[in-house]
């Protein structure tokens, strides 16, 4: 028998691979890639990395302006705002990881429930626009105020407020892909509901979501800041973006150093993600690109 | 050929829309297919013609019951399919598939050809991992495709190809009957060709049963034992084909067969070109649903709906005037 391919010599490539390549030329990624990394290897390396204990009180070195000492400047407890910020970036981005892994996991549950199977779509999708009606930061002050100060509450009030536009994009992905043939084909073949959503129709929704959860997780480090200025994001002494910024407010005419290197680390990460997420958009969904 | 019938719908009806509820206001729905009486023959290709929108992809769905039919029943080997539990249903589409007309988007991007082939196996519970191998080589075999194609994703192959495995992969559990639902309209007329002709080896090869489903009459001519012609979600007209072709009873069949382009400028043609448009599935008009665009129309055809009765040479036509003999003589040099 003979065969009717010739040419196909070359090495296999999987859709993720291709896009993989694909993410290396796209230089707003790249950039953003370059910025999270560095946060987050700020993060990750933050012992050996910061050269104080940033919880450490000192009245000596109080208000003091950054030298060649202390590089970003002391804060009103003598703790140095360097070693700070560097630790500040755990917290930061745990809250934005873990806040864009809750959301990405309860909006693709939600999501791909409502947009699946369809009789499920009314009741699912009018609770979360209900939801949606909140501002999204109004509804985390909220919940992070009935459930108390904490990082896991922040958490979880900042999951909570981003997952109905999460679950909505999920929801549209997916009436797209369930109406693609391959779908119908492996219904066809008498694949069951289940096999259909997470073989079919899941893998190849999930493009928008990645996007979006950069989105997500550049938007919670806002947020937490915004909480923590507040008064109801992650409780002192340990330090965040936000907290840091918080603390300062007081200061913030005679030791604007307090203030504007943790606002500096926040433009950083968010400005790296937004990138990161730009570059995964044009890669991921081209649909959506503006 | 044998008069066995494989599959037989019997009032198929398709509604789509037109619920009524809180946030949907109401609607009467669109009568996609509008009782649709078909029967396939143990090994015969049935074309299934008609223009865009007139419900051929719906009725070849129906069929299958990939989309639940609002009325009528589909009776595949004696048993009525719509009467199925899922679990049934499932268990039953061993035994018939559908082939794809889009080779682009029938086969999922992240799936390899050779799991996309092998889950017909892993559905079904078929073999081990060794033995769904060996059988995807077999049907990469069968549909003339080399065993490196397994490893690939769709992505890497020509429309053609594509097509090739999809064929690959609606045989796989060896179905007795398969749609071909516009299977090659969307392929180069060289690679047509070569898919037809495939598909004629492998209807020889394993004894298929095939309802060809095509708005190309050319192609349907040549693949067909017999030919369905459908308006407006209805068969207007059966016969075998080469019947239907050389001497079309129904006038809305003439129009269809006088629409294929001929070959040789100097050929004589006889156009029966309809005046208006095809009338919306929204609002079927009252009596003969062609009756909006029938050159040959009389008063009883705007008031009584014709069945389809039988012609001479097993021939069905849905025509109060065909029934009875007094359309004009028409000719048609094909």
């Amino acid at each position: 028998m003979s065969a009717v391919v010739s040419g196909l010599e070359a090495s296999s490539q999987s859709p993720t691979w291709h896009a993989a390549t694909r993410l290396l030329h796209n230089r707003s990624f790249l950039i953003g890639a370059g910025l999270v990394l560095a946060i987050a290897l700020m993060a990750l390396f933050a012992d050996a990395l910061a050269p104080f204990d940033p919880l450490r009180n000192s009245f000596r070195t109080r208000l003091l302006a950054p030298d060649g000492r202390y590089w970003f400047g002391t804060d009103h407890f003598g703790r140095d705002i360097l070693s700070r910020v560097i630790f500040g970036a755990r917290i930061s981005l745990t809250i934005g990881i873990l806040t864009a892994l809750l959301t990405g996991i309860a909006g693709t549950l939600i999501g791909a429930t409502a947009g699946f199977f369809r009789p499920l779509d009314n009741p699912v999708m009018r609770l979360m626009d209900a939801l949606m009606a909140f501002p999204a930061i109004l509804l985390a002050i909220a919940v992070a105020a009935v459930l108390g100060a904490s990082v896991t509450n922040v958490i979880i009030a900042l999951a909570i407020a981003t997952t109905p536009h999460t679950a909505r994009i999920v929801r549209a992905s997916v009436l797209v892909v369930r109406e693609q043939e391959f779908v119908l084909a492996a219904r066809a073949l008498g694949a069951s509901e289940t096999r259909l959503l997470f073989r079919h129709v899941l893998p190849n929704a999930l493009g928008p979501l990645i996007v979006r959860l950069t989105y997500v997780f550049a938007t919670a480090i806002l947020a937490e800041a915004a909480l923590s200025f507040i008064g109801v994001g992650p409780p002192p002494p340990a330090p965040s973006f936000g907290s840091i910024i918080a603390q300062g407010r007081d200061f913030i005419a005679e030791a604007p150093w307090i203030t504007i290197f943790p606002g500096l680390a926040i433009i950083i990460s968010v400005l790296g993600l937004n990138l990161l997420g730009d570059g995964l958009r044009d890669v991921l969904d081209p649909r959506m690109r503006t | 050929m044998t008069s066995e019938t494989v599959i037989e719908a019997r009032g198929l009806t398709k509604v789509f829309g037109g619920r009524s509820g809180i946030f949907k206001g109401h609607s009467a729905g669109t009568r996609a297919v509008d009782g649709v009486d078909l029967a396939v023959r143990l090994g015969e290709t049935l074309g299934l013609v008609g223009e865009s929108g007139c419900g051929k992809s719906t009725t070849g769905r129906l069929l299958l019951r990939l989309i639940e039919p609002t009325t009528g029943s589909v009776f595949f080997n004696g048993r009525d399919l719509t009467e199925l539990s899922k679990a049934e249903l499932r268990r039953s589409r061993r035994e018939m598939q559908i082939i794809f007309q889009d080779p682009y988007g029938s086969l999922n991007p992240r799936m390899t050809v050779g799991d996309a082939i092998a889950e017909a196996y892993v559905i079904h519970g078929i073999g081990d991992y060794a033995t769904r191998q060996r059988s995807v080589r077999e049907m990469l075999d069968l549909v003339r495709l080399p065993h490196s194609a397994a490893a690939r994703y769709p992505h890497e192959f020509s429309g053609g190809q594509r097509q090739r495995i999809g064929i690959a992969r609606a045989l796989a559990l060896r179905p007795g009957f398969v749609v071909c639902d516009e299977a090659v309209s969307a392929l180069d007329v060289s690679v047509q060709a070569q898919i037809i002709n495939l598909l004629q080896d492998l209807q020889r090869e394993l004894n298929l049963t095939y309802l060809f489903i095509s708005h190309n009459l050319s192609v349907v001519r040549h693949i067909s034992d017999r030919v369905a012609v459908m308006y407006l979600g209805r068969i207007v007209e059966i016969a075998k084909a080469d019947a239907l072709f050389a001497n079309p009873a129904h006038p809305y069949t003439r129009a269809l067969l006088s629409a294929i382009p001929r070959s040789h400028p100097d050929e004589l043609r006889h156009r029966h070109q309809l005046s208006g448009d095809l009338p919306s599935a929204l609002a079927i008009p009252q009596g003969c649903r062609f009756v909006s665009r029938c050159p040959f129309s009389q008063e009883r055809c705007r008031t009584i709906d014709p069945p389809l009765g039988s012609l001479s040479d097993h021939r069905l036509v849905a025509c109060h005037r065909a029934a009875d003999g007094t359309l004009p003589v028409f000719e048609l040099n094909a």
